[in-house]
């Protein structure tokens, strides 16, 4: 049995772990001794809290832990990297669903207290925490269910849905009102109901291009989820790790949000897409060109980039990819990818598939380190990317897109777009970039177009 | 559809309407191809690579107007063999001319023919693919140079060697169309100081991105440049800032090569006698307008002519010629891009849409009937600029950023103060306990947002990851509840213990797995 002093010192060496742990991502070298901090300080935490006073060591614990963990461990083995925007997702519902029965639990062993004041806190808390933990409960699996294909990623638009939304918003807190005035039970279970509908709701409502920041958002709400359990509680490490998770989806959300121009708002109201007035008519014609040229192309070049979007994660090219990129740095070419801050449908998505596909991370930048250098690139791949690279953005005030921070590709000597077909992607926005001079299209499943290429350089 | 290419007949032309090349690209479409035997041995594509192809060779001339459904040339034909061979229903695709060539007209108006001129396919950027005055234009424009520095007695480029200095040859080209740009690259890339004028402002960047000066003129009023994307006959009082800027470039100048053309009319003449005299001995001027009679006054169209004072006139009107090859491969594409667009199903059957902008501007005599001059099309080759906004001054610019700056500000002062009317709230009424968790959470989130930003944006899935396994955290909420006396916590209570468990050893595990995927080069 360790003692409440013991026990306190763990959880601040816990939390000083969490956030080296956080920090250490800052650089991919020390990334890697940063999970062990993590590690570390979360084994910390739980031995701590399991051995400490008020814990019972039963059978059912010891169950609960160690088939959870089993489940980790083989759901984090088996999950392929295409696959992380769905578990990312999933796994912030867990902590949504967590948060919720915690504070379920919470209401039903009724603790006593002191003041009067206390109560009413400890009863807000209840109360927030279930709000938080519901919302991104039933949020976080609609992302998943987006995310995965299982649910339509179109838009879900009822009539006056903004209006829904506020309505349960003001009857959540009319019920808090009530349950704080001694209503019973009945009040949270409801509001508990309502708030699962409302993180339904949400989420059903935003397309799938704006996955990004849906996934960060949810990200940032279970962090604060956690963060109210531990008010509730009492329990400052919680708060402390709570806080952490929360301001880093914040953050998240933020870069995703500023790489879209667009506000957070409008992304959480969902509704994307209505031009701002007559766009401009897209003049040109879109030239094919097939993997022979491509090859020849690439041959003739001495600065490559390559700019990916979800499209290569839809076709699993990311391996062909890299042996395409292999190849050509082989021949002494300088091969570069570019990868803005929304490519993909999770912050930073195309790194990892990269990463795993063995690129290594430093040809892989930013938009910001490489926008500059299109003009000297003399050949540009675009593979299944669209709205990252649409010139309308820039040129174009009426584009729905209009003022996003777009990778500049068409200054390049030549560009070259991998697309499944013709026709305008998710976010239905012509694309002037396909009718550019410098630029011809190779259609085909990516996979395939850069194996035929691979096989046209040799 | 037979499609045939005779070889042609005027003195001296060395290219041909197809090559082996476009012959395959033709017969994808559901075309057939025959060529009239030796057509294309001067621009060194023989009888057998055409054989190779599947082309077939006909004798003469006769025999292939007589096959062949679609005559495609370089040359407009001779009056001659047009009242022979030509017959009704026949296509003949070739450059035209037909201002110049109405009598042309009229026989093939007569025979019943269609005639698509190659010359009047307009310039806007559907037509490019097929835009052959361009293709030969680039050609021209390159070959200006080689052509300058046969006949210039000095290195382009600048070197210094044991033997001394050698200055760099400077290079004046007029007029910035294709050929100019041409001509502009490829004296750059020998290594000459270029200059480049044109009497169109907006090409101006052009010039200067392909690494040339741009001579500016003295002189506000400069719209020249037309919507069909030629430059329009200037202004006395503009010709003669012209003329000024002309002379004083003169006497600097090693080489000159004029590209300047305005279409339906003889070229204007830019570099006067005056001028020629000017200029150093040994200088070189390619006049590229020859044909149209010259930008320069002592220009002998077809003939190398020097002055007294031993400067250089080429005159040359064949200089795509002199790179038949090429020419031929560029010409036979722009000639198989248009058969492709009269192919619209690919399926070898010609449909000449005359409703379709670009065939109805290139079609000059169409079922017994002149259709020339064609109506007008509106597109620019510069690009028009979009509702130009006024420029702003620095001293705006600066007045605006402050303005932000002063927004900026006053906006994170209210949100303090709005802060601390809300801390003020909560402190008044929310109990001590509170107040103490409540100072942990505020500086947590301050920590968080310090940390969160130096994370590396590559790494932002794996931050993800281990956030999702730090916020299993809440597995110790669950922990605390499980003994509970009550059946439903112990269960809530265990299931939330199961859940944060996989969200915790799942997510360090993926983080760790991710992480070890990152390899440098």
């Amino acid at each position: 049995m360790i003692s409440t002093g013991l026990q306190t010192a763990a959880y601040i060496a816990a939390t000083v772990l969490f956030i080296l742990a956080l920090g250490g991502l800052s650089n991919h070298e020390s990334a890697k001794r940063a999970v062990w901090f993590g590690i570390v300080g979360m084994a910390l935490a739980i031995l701590a809290t399991i051995f400490g006073p008020g814990v019972a060591i039963n059978a059912l614990l010891i169950a609960a832990l160690v088939i959870g963990a089993v489940i980790g461990a083989w759901v984090a083995i088996r999950v392929e990297m295409t696959g992380m925007p769905q578990l990312v997702a999933l796994l912030h519902s867990f902590v949504g669903l967590a948060a919720v029965f915690i504070g379920i639990n919470s209401d039903i062993m009724a603790l006593e207290f002191p003041t009067e004041a206390e109560k009413i806190i400890h009863e807000a808390e209840i109360f927030l925490g279930v709000f938080i933990g519901a919302v991104t409960f039933t949020g976080s699996l609609v992302a998943w269910g987006k995310l995965s294909g299982r649910i339509d990623g179109k838009p879900l638009t009822i009539p006056l849905r903004h209006m829904w939304n506020a309505l349960v918003i003001i009857a959540s807190f009319g019920l808090m009102i009530l349950y704080m005035e001694g209503a019973g039970s009945w009040s949270l279970y409801v509001m508990t109901l309502l708030a699962l509908l409302l993180g339904w709701h949400l989420v059903m409502g935003i397309g799938g291009a704006d996955m990004p920041v849906v996934v960060s958002m949810l990200n940032s709400y279970s962090g604060w989820a956690a963060a109210a359990t531990g008010f509730l509680l009492g329990n400052d490490l919680l708060i402390v790790t709570g806080a952490l998770v929360g301001s880093s989806g914040a953050i998240l959300s933020y870069i995703m949000c500023r790489a879209m121009n667009r506000s957070f708002i409008s992304v959480i109201l969902g509704g994307f897409g209505g031009a701002r007035g007559p766009q401009q008519a897209v003049e040109g014609e879109m030239v094919a060109t097939d993997p022979e040229s491509v090859a020849a192309a690439l041959e003739a070049a001495k600065n490559v980039i390559i700019v990916p979007g979800y499209g290569m994660a839809v076709a699993q090219a990311q391996n062909a990819v890299s042996e395409l990129v292999r190849k050509l740095r082989e021949k002494g070419k300088n091969v570069r990818f570019a990868i803005h801050p929304v490519a993909g449908r999770l912050p930073g998505h195309m790194n990892v598939l990269l990463a795993e596909a063995k690129v290594p991370y430093d040809i892989v930048l930013e938009m910001d380190e490489i926008n500059e250098d299109f003009p000297e690139t003399d050949v540009v791949i675009v593979i299944g990317a669209n709205d990252i690279v649409n010139p309308a953005a820039q040129e174009d005030p009426n584009s729905p897109i209009a003022g996003m921070p777009v990778l500049e590709v068409w200054k390049a000597g030549q560009v070259i777009v991998l697309k499944r077909g013709q026709g305008t992607g998710y976010s239905g926005i012509e694309n002037p970039l396909f009718y550019k001079e410098n630029t011809r299209m190779l259609y085909g499943d990516a996979k395939d177009s850069v194996e035929k290429v691979i096989q046209a350089l040799d | 559809m037979k499609i045939g290419a005779p070889r042609e007949r005027h003195p001296g032309e060395k290219r041909v309407a197809m090559t082996p090349k476009s012959a395959r690209e033709l017969m994808k479409i559901g075309h057939e191809c025959l060529i009239e035997a030796g057509a294309g041995e001067e621009a060194g594509f023989l009888d057998r690579d055409y054989e190779e192809a599947g082309v077939k060779i006909v004798p003469d001339l006769a025999a292939l107007y007589e096959e062949a459904e679609v005559v495609t040339r370089v040359r407009p034909p001779e009056e001659e063999e047009m009242k022979r061979h030509l017959r009704k229903g026949q296509i003949l695709i070739s450059f035209f001319w037909p201002a110049q060539n109405e009598n042309l007209m009229k026989i093939a108006a007569d025979k019943g023919a269609t005639v698509l001129a190659m010359d009047m396919i307009p310039r806007i950027s559907r037509a490019q693919k097929m835009d052959a005055l361009s293709s030969m234009a680039n050609i021209a424009g390159y070959r200006a140079v080689i052509e300058a520095a046969e006949h210039f007695g000095r290195f382009f480029t600048g070197q210094v060697t044991a033997a001394g200095k050698i200055p760099p040859a400077k290079v004046l080209v007029i007029g910035a169309g294709v050929a100019g740009l041409a001509a502009i690259g490829t004296a750059v890339s020998l290594g000459a100081i270029v200059r480049a004028f044109d009497v169109r402002p907006e090409v101006a960047e052009q010039i200067e991105s392909m690494g040339a000066e741009f001579l500016m003129l003295d002189f506000s009023d400069s719209g020249l440049s037309s919507e069909d994307g030629y430059a329009k006959p200037a202004s006395p009082e503009f010709l003669e800032a012209e003329m000024k800027l002309f002379r004083q470039q003169a006497p600097d100048v090693d080489i000159v090569i004029t590209t300047a053309l305005i279409p339906g009319r003889p070229a204007p003449k830019l570099w006067t006698r005056d001028m020629v005299e000017m200029m150093k001995p040994g200088s070189v001027i390619v006049d590229l307008a020859a044909e149209q009679g010259g930008n320069c006054e002592l220009t002998v169209p077809g003939e190398l002519y020097e002055t007294e004072n031993r400067v250089k006139i080429i005159g040359y009107t064949d200089m795509p010629s002199r790179m038949a090859t090429t020419a031929s491969e560029l010409y036979a594409t722009n000639i198989r891009h248009l058969i492709g667009d009269l192919t619209p199903d690919k399926d070898g059957a010609i449909v000449l849409d005359m409703e379709d902008e670009v065939i109805r501007h290139a079609t000059v005599v169409h079922g017994g009937e002149i259709t020339f001059p064609p109506p007008p099309v509106k597109v620019s080759a510069a690009p028009k600029k979009p509702a130009a906004r006024p420029e702003k001054t620095p001293e705006e610019i600066a007045a605006e950023e402050a303005a932000a700056r002063r927004r900026a500000g006053m906006r994170q002062v209210a949100l303090l103060v709005l802060g601390g009317i809300a801390m003020y709230f909560i402190g008044l009424y929310a109990p001590p306990a509170f107040m103490q968790h409540f100072i942990v959470f505020v500086l947590a989130v301050f920590v968080g947002f310090q940390v969160i930003w130096n994370v590396n944006h590559a790494l932002h899935t794996p931050l993800m990851a281990i956030t999702n396994a730090i916020s299993g955290i809440i597995v110790i909420g669950a922990l605390l509840q499980i003994g509970a006396p009550q059946l439903i916590v112990q269960v809530l209570a265990a299931v939330s213990v199961l859940i944060a468990t996989i969200n915790i050893v799942g997510g360090f595990w993926v983080t760790r797995r991710m992480l070890q995927m990152f390899r440098k080069s």
